[in-house]
């Protein structure tokens, strides 16, 4: 009899709201748009967590600038190290961020030890970061992680968005909660992602346009704050109440 | 000790099947623990005993028996089948432990003693499970 999923709602149970950052593509900015999010909202003062579940390519430590892959400490659980006062679980504690070969059940597997171990406490926000398309992962979250609402990434491409517009359409049709879509890398005047928005009747929460000097800020949060990127993000996040 | 947080999902299941059954006081719990998850039973008896203190209502007097269930891996690739005993002596101590919190990091640290695939999977002994509960209704 499986024991870890009648924990997981205490584990969870002091945490005020629970994002999770997803995208039906890969390549469009979710772990950026995520460790943003955490960052922009530790700045303001609130307590964040931040959970990678992209288990093969895990990459919120490498936005933070994190490089020591110790154990966490255990405290009746284990307790996630604070990065830049963001409390940051990931699987990279336990893989040495060596190639990590999982298929469908281990997925499952490690996401319900995760969740059934983590000792989160209280707080604000907790965003999950999510690996692309609407595999183990997502179905994982929707079913042991109710209160997850969901933030939706896609770019420009029509290419991004024929992806998204699935996790979309499968998110209304189990009736699990859409923030909004940002746009990220914007380079244009384009309304096509906020007209496929719309004509969803979602939420298009606003765009970030592309930053060619993001990349210099990867691996230091506090050169982020100073990037065009994060002045986009920021100020979608004052015009929609950080979130809330 | 992790130990902890897994002793307290092995009572909330318990609790959570007993209101399920309409159970009003659970007499036997049996638990198997994979050996792959490494769990060290003093440390887990010990959480356990605190838990069930504080639900004394339901679980007073419980019988709890403990059985660690041996390991068994399987190739995909080439069906060779092994346990996780015969592997120890080529992880290291941090590799070890790093399978004590998530058992399935062992496709990270560990191959397929025959051909060297990753892709193998465990079959038994994985974590912590409940086998039996018995109750009074």
């Amino acid at each position: 009899m499986e024991v870890r999923t009648s924990i997981i709602d205490k584990r969870l149970k002091n945490v005020k709201k629970i994002i999770a950052v997803a995208s039906g593509k890969g390549g469009v900015g979710k772990s950026l748009v995520a460790s943003t999010l955490a960052f922009g909202l530790s700045k303001k003062g609130y307590k964040v967590g931040l959970f990678d579940l992209d288990l093969y390519g895990p990459s919120s430590h490498i936005i933070l600038g994190l490089d020591n892959f110790e154990f966490p400490e255990e405290e009746k659980g284990i307790k996630p190290y604070k990065v830049h006062d963001i409390k940051f679980m990931s699987i990279v504690y336990f893989t040495e961020d060596k190639p990590a070969p999982f298929k469908g059940d281990d997925i499952s597997n490690i996401i319900l030890e995760l969740l059934a171990i983590t000792k989160w406490k209280h707080l604000d926000y907790l965003i999950i970061d999510m690996p692309p398309g609407i595999g183990d992962e997502t179905l994982d979250i929707i079913k042991y992680v109710k209160r997850a609402e969901f933030l939706v990434v896609s770019t420009p491409s029509k290419v991004s968005m024929g992806a998204v517009d699935k996790l979309l359409k499968l998110l209304k049709e189990l009736k699990i909660p859409i923030i909004g879509i940002i746009e990220n890398m914007k380079i244009d005047g384009s309304k096509y992602i906020e007209d496929e928005v719309t004509k969803m009747d979602l939420k298009y929460l606003g765009a970030v346009f592309f930053d060619k000097k993001l990349e210099e800020a990867i691996g230091i949060p506090d050169m982020l704050t100073k990037t065009s990127f994060y002045q986009d993000f920021d100020k979608i996040l004052k015009k929609h109440n950080n979130l809330k | 000790m992790h130990e902890w947080a897994l002793a307290e999902s092995i009572l909330a299941a318990a609790l959570e099947a007993a209101e399920k059954e309409k159970i009003k006081k659970i007499t036997e719990i049996d638990i198997a623990l994979g050996e792959l998850q490494q769990i060290e039973k003093d440390i887990f008896q010990f959480a356990l005993d605190q838990i069930i203190d504080e639900y004394k209502d339901k679980l007073e007097n419980v019988k709890i028996k403990i059985k660690t269930e041996k390991s068994t891996l399987k190739c995909r690739n080439c069906k060779h089948n092994w346990d996780f005993d015969s592997m120890k002596d080529k992880i290291n101590k941090d590799e070890s432990e790093a399978i004590h919190f998530i058992p399935e990091v062992a496709f990270v640290h560990m191959r397929c003693p025959k051909c060297g695939s990753p892709d193998f999977q465990i079959d038994k002994g994985r974590g912590v499970s409940i086998t039996k509960i018995k109750g009074e209704k």
